[in-house]
């Protein structure tokens, strides 16, 4: 920290206090990736003041460099009306700001207490810092209400007192300004209203609250004053109580021009995949996904939208079989997927299913393999790459070439490791790798994440082109302006559950802003809203045979018969 | 009474051949907890036994011995932790380039400064740290039972027996009731939480670092200049490698530790008393089953009966943050 600056600059001309943070011209690159441009908020003492932003909006990078986790390339900070030199979190605590981090900063083995007091302690022995942690957490205990067991192990308490714990950790350093990174994103409706109560408490004694966060519904609920990030930069400054959700969906979103590749109406055929009531219930018993309904004929490509982590990663992880769905049933290609009947992702690319991942490193290629290799992943035992325990080397180098030849991947050198071609030349090798077989079902997560623009239109133009050839396609994306430009009908997706679905011609970027902040209902509890019909009209009308077994699926879904 | 004999040989001996592994447990024990894998253990005490060996053998004093070989087993930690902390390398690569390095420097250096093949030259008592005799061994030796114990068993061990035995409840007095432990425990679970909590990473994975090279120099100054009376080539013998399976048998904890360390120094002590026993009739046990046998029983005792030992999550990869 520097030492104070001049006196004049602790209170502003008109005698008004200076803000608790002031952000001048933050920049921040993580390589080519700008996360922040020229950022400047200014946040007034003992408010709460929102950031929203999408996915990638750079709102966390922000933070990070207001806590010191990162230090800005430029830009300065002050703090109370006095400029600091945060250039690590030792600082920023110094300064009075504390953060509790998307992903909670503790250590599971460790108690309650051992944990709040780490880096505080207050002498050589812990023994003096425990007992006067127990102290300091009844005092908070009484003045916020944050009452958690201090004796008790992290790893055994549920998410929403391990949160406690976090701001807990902050006030033992006597912060006075608080961060929280997407706090309520794993939390309860239960438990976020107890977090906004404690919020609410932090304030009426003094404390600056900072809440990033994606969810529009909690800004209005909780915020003072709000400010809204897309791509980097800050786009506007709104007082909560002269805004409303509608413009900060917009503001979020953007008004972005379309890209519309060229494309003809689809003219979708049989239902190929059908999807009723699937639900997945995780390891610690959050839904992940609800009672999901839809179905895709052949020949077109259904939009999933949605902030990321809503669902989308395990709806992909079911269809593709992965994991076996909780509940409910898929209808793939007349064969019934369900929990009892589950199908592996290796029976599943028999059937036709193939699988383009969202993310190409973890499951779409292996990086230390070279090109070939991964351009056979999942597809080895085919005979035409050998039989046995034997690849022919050679075949499958010569389809390699085929494939990077068909998919303009650059260099078009089979024997490069997968890891240095970039990540557009990535995604389209492993397009061309399930594309290949002509699948009848083609899943597609975030197929343009980090990718070039010059390869973003060339993998839409082949997104197209299978939708054209008759196969039906499933499009993951959280970039809007891919879901509307490909789509032919769009589901938005939203905590697990589908908010909203209409047609591609129909999209309006502002509705779908709407569905994925869920900005239309009024609590988490509330039920989302009234699921429009599953078809389109103009769609089941023309599938000419309305219905399919009754019961089990909605209706205007049809089952080709099993085989 | 010839079994009694037996038992105080035994006993006598697994203390004394427990020794560096529990100086060696004890510094992978605060290396690993601080998530740094100290595979070089056997290298840093190699080194260290060197050292002790020629400093006592040049200046003719224990403990200026002990003074080098502390000070070449912290050096040596230095280049691990400029490697795999600064640089982020991979520590097990590191930790075995130590090893090897050792193994290969100290024949070399040896060769080139006292020409005997890779050994130092023979120390007298003086230079070494001898038994220390407790008082009162001459009232009590007519004890029956507790007499013999105490003078051939408690009394008479070097003095860096007892200070390996003192070092246990001291390490886990640091580990569980000082500042310096939490925050060590703390880096080797989750990094981050210490960097978000204002403390520096890799300062205090550095000191963990030093203090257990600082120990593995214990247990080669132990093994030079107290066990033996000089330096042989390849003396640590893989001792240093049974140390990190008695650590991670004992779960990276101290007190199970040493007891890991006791039964395999138990193990070493008592592989002479089998050969030479016939089984079958006539047939002599081989001595190379015999001298297998320590390291038999690790592989077997750590594949089957060692349960679930959860090593520190962090354990084993550098500290980045991330993008």
């Amino acid at each position: 920290m520097t030492a104070p600056a001049p006196s004049t600059s602790t209170e502003t001309a008109g005698g008004e206090p200076a803000p608790a943070v002031e952000l001048i011209d933050i920049d921040k690159s993580f390589g080519a990736v700008h996360a922040n441009r020229d950022v400047s908020i200014r946040i007034a003492k003992g408010t709460i003041h929102g950031i929203v932003g999408e996915n990638g909006a750079g709102k966390s990078t922000l933070m990070s460099i207001l806590y010191g986790f990162y230090e800005a390339d430029r830009g300065a900070i002050r703090v109370n009306g006095r400029p600091v030199r945060i250039r690590s979190s030792k600082d920023a605590i110094a300064a009075g700001i504390g953060m509790v981090h998307q992903h909670f900063m503790l250590v599971d083995t460790f108690s309650v207490i051992e944990n709040v007091m780490l880096g505080a302690e207050s002498g050589m022995l812990i023994q003096g810092g425990i007992k006067k942690a127990r102290a300091e957490m009844q005092r908070l205990e009484r003045d916020y209400g944050l009452s958690v067991d201090p004796d008790a192990v992290i790893g055994d308490l549920p998410v929403g007192e391990q949160q406690r714990v976090e701001i807990l950790k902050a006030l033992y350093r006597n912060c006075e300004i608080l961060i929280l990174d997407e706090p309520t994103g794993v939390l309860t409706p239960q438990e976020t209203d107890q977090l906004f109560q404690i919020l609410k408490a932090l304030k009426e004694r003094g404390v600056t609250v900072i809440l990033i966060t994606h969810k529009l519904r909690e800004i209005m609920a909780i915020t003072d004053t709000v400010t809204v990030m897309r791509h980097g930069a800050v786009v506007a400054e709104r007082k909560t109580a002269e805004t409303d959700r509608e413009e900060l969906a917009v503001l979020m979103v953007g008004r972005k021009v379309r890209m519309a590749p060229d494309r003809a109406r689809a003219r979708p055929g049989e239902v190929a995949l059908g999807v009723a009531h699937l639900g997945l219930t995780d390891a610690f018993g959050v839904k992940r996904l609800d009672d999901i309904n839809f179905s895709i004929r052949a020949g077109e490509i259904l939009g999933v939208a949605g902030v990321s982590g809503n669902g989308q990663s395990e709806l992909l992880e079911v269809l593709s079989g992965i994991r076996p769905p909780t509940t409910g049933v898929m209808h793939m290609l007349g064969r019934d997927v369900t929990a009892d009947k589950p199908c592996s992702p290796k029976r599943m690319r028999r059937l036709g299913v193939a699988h383009v991942p969202e993310d190409r490193h973890r499951l779409g290629l292996v990086t230390g393999f070279p090109a070939w290799e991964s351009a056979i992943l999942g597809y080895q035992r085919d005979r035409a790459y050998g039989f046995g325990p034997i690849i022919n080397t050679a075949a499958a180098a010569r389809d390699c070439g085929k494939m990077m030849e068909a998919f303009d991947v650059r260099p078009q050198e089979p024997n490069l490791g997968s890891a240095k071609f970039s990540g557009g030349n990535q995604q389209k090798l492993i397009l061309a790798r399930e594309m290949a077989r002509m699948p009848k079902i083609l899943l597609v997560g975030q197929p343009t994440r980090g990718v070039d623009i010059g390869a973003i239109e060339f993998i839409h133009r082949q997104i197209v082109a299978m939708r054209d050839e008759g196969t039906a396609v499933l499009l993951v994306s959280v970039e809007l302006d891919e879901i509307l430009a490909l789509s032919d009908r769009i589901i938005v997706m939203f905590q697990g559950r589908i908010v909203g679905e209409t047609t591609g011609d129909r999209a309006d970027e502002r509705q779908l802003g709407l569905w994925m902040a869920n900005a239309h209902a009024d609590g988490p509890e509330a039920p989302p809203p009234g699921l429009p019909p599953l078809l389109a009209p103009e769609l089941s009308s023309r599938s000419g045979k309305p219905g399919g077994r009754p019961g089990a699926l909605p209706p205007g879904m049809k089952i080709r018969p099993r085989k | 009474m010839e079994w009694f004999t037996t038992v105080l040989y035994l006993l006598g001996a697994t203390i004394r051949v427990s020794t560096p592994l529990i100086f060696c447990a004890m510094a992978g024990l605060i290396s690993e907890r601080s998530g740094v894998i100290d595979i070089g253990l056997e290298g840093k005490m190699l080194a260290a036994a060197f050292a002790a060996a020629v400093v006592a053998a040049l200046t003719g004093s224990a403990w200026d011995g002990l003074a080098a070989a502390v000070l070449v087993g912290a050096m040596l930690s230095l280049l691990h932790g400029f490697a795999c902390i600064t640089h982020r390398g991979d520590q097990v690569v590191s930790g075995v380039a130590i090893n090897i390095i050792v193994s290969g420097l100290t024949v070399v250096l040896g060769n080139a400064w006292f020409q005997r093949g890779g050994e130092t030259p023979q120390l007298q008592a003086e230079q070494r740290f001898m038994g220390v005799i407790f008082p009162g061994t001459d009232n009590i030796s007519h004890l029956p039972l507790l007499g013999p114990l105490y003078v051939k068993v408690l009394s008479g061990q070097s003095l860096l027996t007892y200070i390996a035995f003192l070092l246990v409840p001291a390490v886990a007095w640091l580990l569980y009731r000082s500042r310096f432990g939490l925050r060590l425990r703390a880096v080797g679970e989750n990094p981050a939480v210490v960097d978000t909590a204002g403390i520096s990473v890799d300062f205090l994975r550095y000191r963990a670092v030093v203090l257990g090279g600082i120990l593995c120099g214990f247990a080669g100054a132990y093994l030079a200049i107290a066990q033996n009376a000089g330096f042989q080539r390849d003396m640590t013998a893989g001792r240093g490698y049974i140390a990190l399976a008695a650590m991670i048998f004992g779960k990276w904890k101290p007190l199970p530790a040493l007891y890991a360390c006791l039964l395999f120094g138990f193990l070493d002590a008592g592989a002479p008393l089998l050969q030479g026993v016939k089984i079958y009739g006539n047939t002599e046990l081989p001595v190379q089953l015999i001298q297998a046998l320590p390291y038999a029983l690790t592989v077997i005792l750590l594949a089957g009966f060692i349960g679930k030992a959860i090593p520190p999550k962090a354990i084993g990869r550098p500290y980045i943050k991330e993008r």
